[in-house]
């Protein structure tokens, strides 16, 4: 599972082979490692049986909490709050694709046309993530603004009007919509896109190129028969890295969405923060957890399988 | 048909160049905002011209406050995972030991976990250890999620590193910890110098996390959501342009002496 991190490790490291291993230096490895892994089982893996053991309690703030077995807590948290799971996928997937679909031409753009401007349309993509990312979010407010340009030209091209047939959007207005919602995603991750798509094109050897030029392929042939494939590693990762924190995110439906573009994250917010309800909190956000991980390993397994072909 | 032909050819220039515009047309309304002098509370629409709140940057109640908040804990986030992830990253490319998997799998699930499933989690730990929420319990998630993405950028570099030049310090009749603080250390730097960067940059803009581990304490994109809610002060708009300006500014100024020195080299 090591798609996220930038080069897979080597299966062994060379050290070890040619040092014979000194009594006194068994022990380092696992000085070294105690501090660190100590923290993350603290503080990141006890949480979660924390959190599971929450979500089977019964009680109330007043008369404290008592683990019950109450598994009736999660059928509860799915039926009443599936339309909320199934915005979180539909709208983090949109996301996702709309990340892949923009991030892939300007991913492209860096690694093979940027020339002598790549390392200033480098520093372009990453430079916004220096203005917090709250800030930015807000500015959509005022770039989507009713009666504002983005939505007067999008009226003037009757692209409002497919939009809310299709229930994206709500007459004359983005704002408050699920587009709104889905624009601010897409372009709250799009770097996280980008990157490894960047980093993936980049190492593709320019003179593939040039056999499949020589070979008389067209640049759609290529595209599709060498670029796309070798650049998969990068789509992999990229749209896990925007994926997975779009589906949890609650920030951009607040923010640019109404109560009809409420997220999982929002509702398990609410109720860990302000109705104070844990179990149900609790099994939802386990809900969540179980789902990414599910969907992760399996699309991980596929494209790796799609990867060796 | 040139202009067809011409078109065709740069057709991804200029889809490229269209993300790039939509990733930073939101910082530059955020930079013409900081000018704005809004009617009402809420610094959505433009109204007219001003520098007021460039002269008066602290004029909001708690805004300079939250800043210096999340610097601090940004700093010592910063600490703490940079050095937890580097001890880390260097057992993990140079030991064997049992239970590696354990280990780079406890690595790897906290990035491909959603926030809010680690911050309700941690939520659930504090208050049933009776934990006071504040300062430090922000501190301690902050050191928890960064540690990842540190073990990440330091192995990359360790492991591109060469191991014979380590052997080499050594047939030199250098001590082991001389190795370390003489060879490995420097040729070490550059990642475990990015992971740092990497770390104080997502602890100094984290918000879900620290949403639901902070109590009564306002970093500032707390102070942020707060004000989405209560209105939005210009100034928001100012430090957000001014950290922006600041941080471009120092790539460039670093990116011109890497050249220099090169050139030197040459």
């Amino acid at each position: 599972m090591s798609t996220l991190t930038e080069a897979p490790p080597p299966l062994a490291p060379t050290e070890p082979a040619r040092k014979p291993p000194r009594r006194r230096g068994r022990l380092v490895p696992y000085w070294l490692l105690l501090p660190g892994i100590l923290w993350l089982i603290v503080f990141f893996a006890l949480p979660m049986i924390y959190q599971a053991s929450t979500s089977v309690q019964t009680g109330s703030l007043e008369e404290g909490y008592q683990v019950t077995w109450r598994f009736a807590t999660y059928w509860d948290a799915l039926s009443g709050y599936y339309p909320q799971f199934l915005r979180s996928v539909l709208y983090a997937g949109s996301a996702t694709i709309l990340c892949l679909v923009l991030g892939y031409p300007l991913a492209y753009l860096i690694a093979f046309r940027a020339g002598r401007w790549r390392n200033l349309i480098m520093i372009l993509v990453i430079a916004p993530f220096f203005t917090s990312f709250l800030i930015r979010t807000l500015a959509w407010k005022t770039i989507l603004a009713d009666g504002g340009p983005v939505v007067g030209v999008l009226n003037t091209l009757h692209v409002l009007d497919v939009t809310s047939w299709l229930g994206m959007t709500q007459g004359d207005r983005v704002l408050a919509t699920p587009l709104a919602v889905v624009t601010g995603l897409t372009y709250n991750f799009l770097p996280f896109m980008v990157l490894p798509l960047y980093t993936s094109l980049e190492r593709i050897d320019p003179r593939l190129h040039e056999a499949a030029n020589d070979l008389y392929a067209r640049p759609v042939t290529t595209f599709r028969k060498v670029t796309f494939p070798l650049s998969m590693p990068g789509v992999v990762s990229g749209t896990l890295l925007t994926f997975i924190p779009a589906a949890g995110d609650y920030v951009n439906a607040d923010l640019l969405g109404s109560t009809d573009t409420r997220m999982v994250g929002n509702v398990i917010q609410t109720q860990f923060l302000r109705v104070l309800d844990y179990p149900t909190a609790a099994a939802l956000s386990f809900i969540l957890m179980a789902a990414i991980l599910v969907m992760v390993t399996l699309y991980i397994r596929r494209s790796g399988t799609e990867d060796l072909v | 048909m040139t202009a067809v032909n011409w078109l065709k050819r740069n057709l991804v220039v200029i889809a490229g160049l269209l993300t790039l515009a939509y990733l930073l047309l939101p910082n530059v309304v955020v930079t013409v905002f900081s000018f704005n002098q809004p009617k009402g509370r809420f610094n959505y629409e433009w109204q007219e011209f001003s520098t007021a709140a460039w002269r008066d940057p602290c004029g909001v109640s708690g805004l300079c406050g939250s800043l210096g908040i999340s610097l601090q804990i940004a700093f010592w986030a910063t600490v703490g995972a940079t050095l937890l992830g580097t001890m880390i990253a260097f057992a993990l490319v140079r030991y064997r030991f049992r239970a590696r998997g354990a280990v780079n799998s406890l690595i790897f699930l906290p990035m491909a976990m959603p926030e809010v499933v680690m911050a309700a989690s941690l939520l659930t730990l504090f208050l049933n250890l009776g934990a006071q929420l504040g300062f430090w319990t922000i501190l301690i998630a902050h050191i928890m999620f960064c540690l990842s993405f540190v073990v990440t950028a330091v192995k990359a570099r360790v492991m591109s590193m060469d191991p014979r030049l380590e052997q080499a310090a050594q047939d030199l009749y250098a001590g082991p910890l001389q190795t370390f603080l003489r060879v490995t250390l420097p040729i070490a730097a550059p990642g475990i110098a990015a992971g740092a960067m990497l770390a104080f940059a997502l602890s100094f803009d984290d918000f879900i996390i620290t949403n639901f581990n902070a109590g009564s304490t306002v970093t500032f994109p707390m102070f942020v959501w707060g004000s989405a809610q209560r209105g939005t002060p210009v100034q928001i708009n100012v430090i957000g342009t001014a950290m922006f300006v600041v941080a471009v500014l120092l790539v460039l100024v670093s990116m011109a002496i890497g050249n220099r020195r090169k050139k030197h080299k040459a």
